[in-house]
């Protein structure tokens, strides 16, 4: 197998989704397919193609180091789920 | 001599000085209210477009350029993922695979040993914001002001076998990244910030040992003892039969000990990717060469320059050279001084350092200009004033920006070579101290400096000393 029920449930977790213990090895075999195709691409021999970055063509979009203020502080916090009109609240880290 | 050998590689970051975020047009001042400095962009909400800041690869370059690096003339920017609530995106933009520069090199010089540090990469990166922990509320608070404020990360080769060679490199850098102007060096405020990683090993063993990760060090003192400290904890694990563990370790400036930061193994996996809303970076040639023609004298240059230019000792010009604005300071002072640059370097070493350093003003904004040190200078030589008077007014001339000839002037402090005046002195500390004058005629000529002392004291100070030295010698022989 490509890659096993324990490493799709490390995954997971790094990326902090709620899989159910009973769908690791349906998605184990669904991302397997997906390595497999990337083996099948990788035995094309690209050592004279330069890697692709970015499937966008253009290159260094910069922006003059100019400030600007674009919201208010009470604009910037409104969408947040708590807030004291200063900071950001979240469940305490440490 | 120990039979261990220590490993030391340093990760540095430096916060640039640009005026607006990496990826965003929100300001960088330090000390705003909190989330007054906060845009779509870098509270990381869905659907905004990050544009790179036009100074941040210029800045990044330039350090690369100023340490022998290669740069890159295509890099790529990526994506670091972990969760943290002071990163509100979910990963840190910053450079993996394709990073701005590489390969380049900084000398230190410890005990008099030069010595090359290789540096293996340098790339751009966002700073994330801060958090403050409540245990009373029950929360932490988040301020992303600093959030996306640009950085450079430094990374060298574990080229450091000291704790002292340690510190030479990040002086070097910092040096450097002041004199290139594109930033404070601040390690206080943390825009100057070092992650140590250090091992042992037996001497002559090749492989590097399990190393530890040390953060939290925010002052070249705190970098010492944290690897003295660090060292001496690897050795006791490795002499009793234990293994060192690779962790991430924080160093506690009251104790001086480093811990671990337990359960953060995870995290390390960190699952880079190129960030599919940047596109590549690509330099055009001709801005490189433009950048390296805009290099400035560098710390090193100006080093070897001054001793061989102005006589310096070695040390001098280390203390001289290390800030900008200070070496600029003994430039113009020596320039606007007409006698040995050296004395200048002693009393910009000896008085001006400690007094900028006690008052927090910087060279650049002393009151005593280098114009006014070099006339201050002039009246010692010239005899107007002695030495000890000269220092003793130094302070205040720093604090008052009083011309010193006027100063002087003013409160009398001149000089007393009359050797009318100074004689009735002279007369009057002999006829007071019959004893020792016996002694001295019966060759004690040690109590000159007796006689020197009193007449001094007399004289508050302002008599020449050469010249009271004559009489007490012919008044005596």
């Amino acid at each position: 197998m490509k890659i096993s029920p324990q490493e799709v449930a490390k995954v997971a977790r790094l990326a902090r989704l709620d899989l159910p213990q009973d769908k690791l090895e349906l998605f184990a075999g669904q991302l397997g397919d997906i390595l497999g195709h990337m083996d099948k691409l990788a035995e094309l021999d690209t050592d004279s193609v330069e890697p692709m970055y970015s499937p966008v063509e253009h290159t260094t979009v910069l922006r003059p180091d100019e400030p600007r203020k674009e919201h208010g502080r009470d604009e910037v916090l409104g969408n947040a789920p708590r807030q004291d009109g200063q900071f950001f609240i979240v469940p305490r880290i440490v | 001599m120990s039979r261990y050998e220590t490993v030391i590689g340093l990760e540095v970051h430096a916060h640039l000085k640009t005026r607006t975020k990496i990826f965003c047009a929100c300001s960088t001042t330090f000390g705003s209210e909190p989330n007054e400095n906060v845009c779509a962009v870098c509270s990381g909400m869905p659907g905004v477009l990050p544009v790179l800041n036009a100074m941040v690869p210029e800045y990044a370059a330039k350090m690369g350029l100023a340490t022998g690096c290669e740069v890159n003339l295509k890099s790529v920017f990526a994506r670091k993922n972990y969760f943290y609530p002071d990163l509100p995106k979910g990963y840190q933009i910053s450079q993996f695979e394709l990073p701005i520069c590489e390969h380049g090199s900084v000398a230190i010089e410890v005990d008099g040993q030069r010595k090359v540090i290789g540096l293996t990469r340098i790339h751009m990166e966002e700073d994330a914001g801060k958090n403050i922990h409540s245990a009373a509320e029950n929360a932490s608070f988040v301020d992303l002001n600093r959030a996306g404020v640009p950085l450079i990360e430094i990374v060298s080769e574990p080229d450091m076998r000291s704790a002292e060679e340690a510190v030479a490199y990040l002086k070097e850098l910092r040096s450097i990244l002041l004199y290139l102007g594109i930033c404070d060096g601040n390690m206080e405020e943390g825009s100057f910030r070092c992650d140590a990683n250090v091992s042992i090993r037996p001497v002559g063993q090749e492989a590097l040992g399990t190393r530890a990760e040390l953060k939290n060090l925010n002052s070249f003192k705190h970098v010492q003892k944290a690897i003295e400290y660090e060292v001496a904890r690897q050795i006791d694990l490795i002499e009793d039969g234990e293994d060192v563990v690779q962790e991430t370790r924080l160093y506690n400036a009251d104790k001086g000990t480093t811990h671990s930061m337990r359960g953060k193994e995870e995290a390390h996996d960190y699952r880079y990717f190129p960030d599919p809303d940047l596109v590549p970076l690509v330099l055009d040639p001709a801005w490189v060469e433009q950048w390296r023609a805009e290099l400035p004298e560098l710390p090193a240059a100006k080093r070897t320059r001054f001793m061989a230019d102005y006589g310096l000792a070695d040390y001098d010009a280390v203390l001289l050279t290390a800030e900008l604005a200070v070496a600029d300071y003994f430039e113009a002072a020596a320039k606007a001084y007409s006698g040995q640059a050296r004395k200048i370097a002693n009393w910009v070493v000896g008085d001006l350092l400690p007094s900028l350093g006690e008052t927090g003003i910087a060279a650049g904004d002393c009151l005593l200009t280098p114009a006014r040190l070099a006339g201050l200078l002039t009246l010692v030589d010239d005899g107007t004033i002695s030495v000890k008077i000269g220092k003793d007014s130094f302070r205040d001339l720093c604090a008052s920006g009083d011309d010193p000839a006027e100063y002087v002037r003013a409160r009398g402090l001149a000089q007393v070579s009359d050797t009318g005046e100074l004689e009735a002195m002279v007369d009057r500390v002999i006829s007071e101290n019959p004893a020792e004058v016996e002694a001295y005629r019966g060759g004690k000529t040690k109590l000159m400096s007796f006689f020197m002392g009193q007449v001094m004291r007399l004289s508050k100070g302002q008599a020449n000393p050469g010249v009271v030295t004559k009489l007490i010698q012919q008044k005596l022989s």
